[in-house]
């Protein structure tokens, strides 16, 4: 009966739908001026780190071009290769801005891979916790509440504290960290969605598990995990950040924003702001940019909210 | 009332044997623990020695009942780099951590309550809106960051504070202490600010949240029909409705406050376990770096099992609850 | 006290709403009213523009409130905080909400003495007590150190009363006060109040939307609906002699008057939108009588006897 209903109801929501959901997704989204500059920013932030080497002044690791006469010098002064520094030099006589380029590209890029791989393995538990329900949900969650009981930092910390330092590493820490977060998003609107007609239906139907799961009960679930995603992305840059200049976060070889403040730390007390202000301002556009574009996602899409 | 303390004891016991599991399975089984205990600089012979002392000769049930009966005796290793018990090399680091820990949550606390209500009670006034703002950024901003702006700020550009350090100690109730010297305040207050910024954060959201809530019940308004005063209705029926939830999650975020001194003990470089064990990882000092996991997962138990039998005692829903399930 | 043109206005996003628009009455010393109307009527409005009490973005836009000759509406905030409590006082609706859950009793009675009193601790906890014991709260002594959930529905609105009584005000605004009580309760409660009036003399001004209530308490009724009043008169010739199609329409709905087996009486339709108001009488979509004289204008009051007036086009002039 229900299946009849809901095919009664479908022509005639289709003929009352002039504006498609995502027309009217994107003209809700734009109607705060706040998070269109976020948006900007998240644009702006993911140009740079995608053709840093090509945007960049000059190479920071090619080592046949970085001169140690240069280290250290202040904003605007001229590099021995000719170039102006307009952010000044770090203390190896790296172009700032150069460096910050590349940080970004390795900052966005750990938050990003690792926010992709934890999102997919949060999905992949919370449906499994939701679908199957009685003792697989009760483990499963019993398990992401006792994750979620300690802070993020104390996790990474105790990872990277037996596991070193590393890429890859860190990578596999974030994902640790990140993933009870999504499992717990999917499972909860999961449970509601699973109840609702459309689902008994295609249970009646004999759908397979798989794609009733993936392809009824998912869909459904996607509007709060793209505003933990976006929200996941900023926190897993800020703890990288953190972490790395903590210095159990990334090797020296792969600097990101966090070890490039981390590095210019020791000269602060001497007055060479720059060094490390820079690098921190941007991590700081990063993650503000992100989390405005996070906030009005949840404004726009939180159902409850809708008038 | 006693079989929830019980239950609860008893998860927390089976937490702290899960605990146990990982850090012997992270250290005993992924990497090597010849490798991860003992001293790479020691002769051949220190090695065997060693090797049969901790029992890495047996197999690895046996070896795990080893680890398990070591640590119970609070026998966690001797600290390659200080050579000493590692367990008694963060005893002595705790005071300073938990005194900066404590300060921040009681700063969170006291500025936090009035701001939130501040913001609760004005929403649309230019006050209001920049309490909340900074709160957003509060949330948004890395910690370590702000702290090196604190830094630069009050170190460097104006030098009304001290960069870093403990500074001076004054002893009381027989643990040394820093806030008691004009000097030592100076010392403190930088790390405990930066510290406390986040959970400052969290409680003025909540007591706005709170205020804003409380503000539209009825009995503000019989108060407000006895004839009471704008000053007591704020400071006496508001308040003491927002306190107590305020309270709880700041006990519950004590915990989190510890583990996020590791930061801010970095960056102000100041004495305390966080420090020590950033310092130890770097230095693969791994007897300190195993036994700082296990206190401070031990830690976070017991303060997590005190808040919620705190809770239970201050709301008896929780209570009933447990005892029919 | 008299209430002469009051028009109370809620400015919110969807528009102006209309909660108290126009409403003109008197109460006399010792007198009770009953003000009668359907929830969203505007009687618990009236009674907050009383107190001075209208949350914002509602506000008094008009009007007049004339106590002991003083307009309240012209009066400060510190004129108003100086009178509540020790002048005016007022009872609310629920129980379970007029009491600060957090607080004692007795820190929540003597907060209220000492407001207006300059007097010691040990004073105001003896005229807490005795407001207790007033109200027929036995062993009031362990109840003043008792937190309001340790009460009762009934107990808690008789603290509430109590409370409202500790400075002997002139008036009480008693906003549906028995409403959220079990049936046995609220006749206790309201025999204590009319025996509390009678005692000390004080005005009362009883809001409800249960004509039943009001009637063997109020010496005169005023009922209300869409944000004025609509007959007013004293509580025999409203219930007895009612003119207006609304006043007869919740005369018959209530179940006691009907017979067994026959279907009770409804007023039919709902109570409109105050951010919409229909044109000219507001009751004329759920009206038997109304006509297009009803949708042109709204109607005056109109005196109809001693005392008694009514707003209509149509009243029903003759019994029958």
């Amino acid at each position: 009966m229900s299946v009849a209903m809901n095919e009664g109801s479908a022509p005639g929501a289709a003929a009352v739908r002039d504006e498609t959901p995502l027309r009217r997704f994107i003209s809700d989204f734009c109607e705060s001026k706040i998070a269109i500059a976020g948006v900007l920013g998240v644009l702006l932030i993911a140009i740079i780190a995608i053709f840093a080497p090509w945007l960049s002044p000059t190479n920071p690791y090619d080592l046949a071009t970085v001169d140690i006469m240069d280290s250290r010098l202040s904003p605007g002064k001229q590099m021995m290769s000719g170039v102006t520094a307009f952010l000044g030099t770090d203390g190896m006589g790296r172009d700032m801005l150069s460096a910050m380029f590349y940080g970004l590209r390795i900052s966005l890029g750990v938050g990003v891979a690792s926010g992709f791989v934890a999102l997919c393995i949060g999905v992949c538990v919370g449906l499994a916790a939701a679908y199957f329900g009685g003792r697989v949900d009760m483990l499963i969650m019993r398990v992401v509440d006792l994750q979620l009981s300690f802070p993020a930092i104390l996790i990474a910390l105790i990872l990277l504290a037996t596991l070193g330092k590393g890429v890859d590493k860190i990578v596999i820490a974030l994902i640790v960290v990140q993933w009870a977060y999504f499992a717990r998003t999917v499972r909860a609107t999961a449970m509601v969605e699973r109840h609702k007609e459309y689902i008994e239906a295609a249970t009646c139907l004999a759908l397979s598990h798989r794609r009733i799961v993936f392809r009824h009960l998912l869909p459904n679930c996607l509007p709060p995990l793209i505003v933990v995603g976006t929200v996941q992305v900023a926190s897993a840059i800020a703890l990288e950040a953190t972490l790395s200049f903590l210095g159990i976060g990334l090797p020296v070889t792969e600097p990101s924003l966090g070890l490039l403040i981390s590095n210019g730390f020791e000269y602060m007390l001497s007055g060479k702001y720059w060094i490390s202000i820079y690098p921190g301002l941007a991590l700081l556009f990063t993650i503000v940019s992100i989390n405005l574009v996070g906030d009005r996602l949840r404004d726009v899409l939180n159902p409850r909210l809708q008038r | 009332m006693s079989v929830f303390i019980i239950r609860r004891l008893l998860q927390s016991i089976v937490v702290i044997w899960v605990m146990s599991l990982l850090v012997f399975g992270g250290v005993y089984l992924i990497g090597d623990p010849i490798d991860m205990l003992i001293n790479p600089e020691a002769d051949q012979e220190d090695i065997e020695a060693a090797i049969r002392a901790l029992g890495l000769d047996k197999p690895i049930h046996e070896q795990y009942w080893y680890f398990l009966a070591n640590a119970l005796k609070g026998d966690l290793g001797k600290s390659f780099i200080f050579s000493e018990p590692a367990l008694q090399l963060i005893l002595a680091r705790a005071p300073a951590t938990m005194e900066l820990a404590i300060v921040a949550s009681l700063m969170s606390i006291m500025l936090g309550i009035p701001l939130g209500m501040w913001a609760g009670l004005k929403p649309d006034s230019i006050a209001g809106k920049s309490i909340m703002t900074g709160s957003i950024l509060g949330f948004s901003l890395p910690s370590f960051w702000v702290g090196i702006l604190f830094i630069m700020l009050f170190a460097v550009m104006l030098g009304v504070l001290p960069a870093g350090g403990r500074g001076p100690t004054t002893e009381f109730l027989g643990l040394q202490v820093s806030f008691l010297s004009a000097k030592g305040l100076s010392h403190i207050l930088l790390p405990a600010v930066n510290l406390a910024l986040f959970k400052l954060s969290l409680v003025i959201r909540l007591s706005r949240a709170g205020t804003q809530e409380v503000i539209h019940q009825d009995y503000i308004k019989f108060a407000r029909a006895k004839g009471l005063s704008e000053r007591r209705i704020i400071l006496v029926h508001v308040l003491k409705n927002i306190l107590i939830p305020v309270v709880t999650v700041i006990g519950l975020e004590f915990g989190s406050v510890i583990a996020f001194a590791v930061v801010t003990e970095t960056v102000f470089a100041w004495p305390g376990m966080g420090k020590l064990i950033i310092e130890s990882i770097d230095q693969l000092d791994r007897p300190v770096i195993v036994a700082y996991l296990m206190i401070i997962v031990f830690m976070f138990i017991v303060i997590n099992l005190l808040v919620d039998i705190l809770y239970s005692i201050l709301d008896p829903r929780v209570r009933l609850q447990d005892i029919r399930a | 006290m008299a209430v002469e043109d009051l028009k109370t206005h809620f400015f919110t996003k969807l528009g102006v709403v209309k909660a108290v628009n126009g409403v003109s009455f008197s109460v006399d010393k010792g007198e009770v009213v009953g003000l009668v109307g359907e929830s969203g009527s505007g009687k618990s409005v009236t009674g907050f523009s009383i107190m001075g009490l209208v949350d914002p973005p509602g506000r008094v836009v008009s009007g007049r409130i004339l106590f002991k000759g003083e307009d309240l509406v012209q009066a400060g905030e510190r004129r108003m905080r100086s009178l509540r409590g020790r002048r005016i006082a007022m009872i609310f609706q629920d129980p379970m909400m007029t009491l600060n859950p957090v607080l004692r009793i007795d820190t929540q009675m003597m907060e209220a003495v000492k407001a207006h009193a300059d007097v010691s601790t040990q004073s105001a906890r003896e005229r807490a007590r005795e407001a207790l014991v007033r109200v027929g709260i036995p062993s009031p002594d362990e109840r003043l150190k008792a937190y309001p959930h340790q009460f009762s529905g009934g107990m808690r609105q008789r603290v509430a009363i109590a409370t409202a009584l500790l400075h002997k005000p002139d008036l009480i605004v008693a906003d549906e006060p028995t409403t959220a009580l079990d049936v046995t309760i609220q006749g206790q409660i309201l025999y204590e109040v009319q025996k509390l009036c009678r005692e000390t003399g004080m005005s009362l001004i009883w809001i409800t939307h249960d004509l039943s209530v009001v009637a063997g308490l109020a010496d005169r009724i005023c009922v209300m609906y869409a944000g004025v009043i609509v007959e007013t008169g004293a509580t025999s010739d409203v219930l007895d002699r009612s003119m207006h199609p609304y006043t007869k329409g919740l005369i018959e709905s209530v179940p006691s008057r009907n017979r067994r087996g026959q279907p009770l009486a409804q007023i039919p339709g709902m109570t409109p939108s105050l951010l919409n108001l229909p044109p000219g009488c507001s009751f004329h979509p759920r009206c038997p009588r109304a006509d297009e004289v009803c949708l042109a204008e709204p109607a005056i009051a109109e005196p109809a006897g001693t005392g008694h007036s009514v707003r209509c086009f149509y009243p029903h002039l003759e019994q029958g």
